[in-house]
């Protein structure tokens, strides 16, 4: 009863969310690369790839259900198929983050160019390597590079965090700039959720592969306390 | 109420071939427990072992340990014991034939000597109540034989039969097997509700069955306990590889 038709269908999945994967990267570092560069048509880009993305999403979770309804998976099949459906999930809302960017970066474009005391590129930087990383760890199936990724979440937090006090000073002290700095504070936010979703997709890859469900443990994760947390 | 079976290195043969080999497991009491395997992995040798029907064919025979509750079986007591304790239910339904619904149910009981006619009404039943099959047939019983009933009816017309001679443990070998989707989903719905009252071993080739009715589950492969954890980590997340593999249909 080898069932290389399911198996098949597995891989087209998988395939299929790579291409969902390589999308969602694409439209946030060319979000990132419009607000560095103030070039809109990079922002026209960014929304042309959300419609793509919007539908790959819809294919993908079709697709996930059929093989749910069809096949009944057990294991590491279900695990992979439950996996996919929520990696999905935060791929469409990268897409969705790379998209309010790029409307940011519409707004500054209209702005005068100041000095705001926020590295966005850093940040931004940062969290496109755990998408990165994230997704090279769905395609290499390694845990251990997903839970680096875990690792990586506290750093975006605390730059998202930083930047909400340094703009919210400048909004209240210096009102002839609050319109920019309000916008840098909105990409800071949408940076921050992508290292989010970045980190879910983290934990559904330790899901995936171990069968441990590492979701709300990141701390006991980092000290090296309970590598297989909370085995389902 | 069930009672834990408890097996200790349980060996059984047929002639030379060695077919269940140091089988370690403790059934609890008043749980549903699944069987699963590739054909010929022993999970039927098993159960015959849990009953000592093994032993009635002539070539075969079985060491080991298994206790049902306080009992030895293989130390303390005779196969026709046994069977009162235990009681089986096989893939395809057997009634007898030639005897109504009732003399079915009663079968068993009257072969033990039973004769009070008030009391076997009673039993007969509670059985078929218990085997939720009394609604259909209450007003056939000595009319209908049990063979006139459709193969769902049967089968739990045979539970029914199991259940009257007040058993601890119920034995199923693929008892769900050779029915349709709607009768399949009574007898799932029937181990649900018995076994607050015994302890069932159900061996079945659906898996999914397996996932729906059990609390546990052992899988066997080549005569040997691979695994046996709980319904939801063999279905979610295996411990052994082998099991991860005929579960998600890699080999078997």
């Amino acid at each position: 009863m080898t069932r290389i038709r399911f198996q098949q269908s597995l891989d087209d999945l998988k395939e299929n969310l790579l291409v969902m994967a390589g999308l969602a990267e694409q439209a946030i570092q060319r979000a990132i690369e419009a607000y560095r560069v103030r070039d809109l048509s990079i922002c026209d880009l960014v929304s042309r790839s959300e419609l793509a993305i919007d539908r790959l999403e819809r294919d993908i979770d079709q697709a996930a259900l059929d093989l749910l309804a069809m096949e009944q998976p057990t294991a590491i099949d279900l695990r992979f198929i439950l996996s996919v459906i929520k990696i999905n999930a935060d791929l469409e809302r990268v897409g969705d983050a790379a998209k309010s960017i790029s409307d940011r970066v519409r707004q500054i474009e209209q702005l005068a160019p100041v000095d705001l005391p926020v590295d966005i590129p850093r940040m931004a930087a940062l969290a496109s390597e755990m998408v990165r990383k994230s997704l090279q760890a769905f395609i290499e199936a390694d845990p251990e590079l997903a839970r680096s990724v875990l690792a990586m979440d506290d750093a975006v937090d605390a730059m998202n965090r930083a930047a909400y006090k340094a703009l919210t000073k400048v909004m209240e002290e210096q009102n002839h700039i609050a319109a920019q700095a309000l916008n840098a504070l909105m990409i800071s936010r949408s940076l921050e959720r992508v290292a989010d979703h970045a980190t879910n997709i983290a934990e559904d890859i330790i899901f995936w592969v171990q069968g441990s469900d590492v979701r709300h443990r990141k701390s006991v994760i980092m000290d090296g306390n309970d590598p297989h947390a909370m085995s389902s | 109420m069930g009672v834990g079976i408890e097996v200790i290195n349980l060996n059984a043969w047929y002639g030379t071939n060695h077919t269940l080999q140091d089988i370690n497991l403790n059934i609890p009491a008043n749980h549903a427990t699944a069987l699963i395997g590739p054909s010929g992995c022993g999970k039927s040798t098993f159960v015959r072992c849990i009953n000592r029907m093994h032993e009635t064919n002539p070539i075969a025979r079985a060491t080991g340990t298994v206790r049902i509750g306080d009992l030895d079986i293989y130390k303390d007591a005779k196969p026709v014991q046994i069977r009162r304790r235990v009681g089986m239910v096989f893939q395809r339904p057997n009634p007898f034939p030639t005897m109504s619904i009732y003399d079915n149910v009663a079968a068993g009981l009257k072969l033990n000597g039973f004769a009070n006619h008030r009391v076997l009404d009673e039993i007969v039943e509670k059985s078929l109540k218990n085997s939720a099959l009394w609604d259909e047939v209450k007003d056939d019983l000595k009319k209908k034989s049990g063979a006139s009933l459709s193969g769902g009816q049967q089968q739990r017309l045979c539970i029914a039969r199991a259940l009257a001679v007040d058993p601890e443990v119920l034995l199923m070998d693929e008892p769900a097997s050779a029915l349709d989707p709607v009768s399949t989903s009574k007898i799932e719905d029937l181990i649900f509700q018995l076994k607050t009252q015994y302890t069932i071993v159900i061996v079945t080739h659906n898996m999914q069955q397996a996932a729906r009715v059990a609390e546990k589950t052992g899988f066997f492969l080549n005569g040997r306990m691979v695994e046996f954890d709980s319904t939801h980590k063999i279905f979610t997340n295996p411990s052994d590889k082998r099991t991860e593999d005929y579960i998600t249909g890699r080999f078997g």
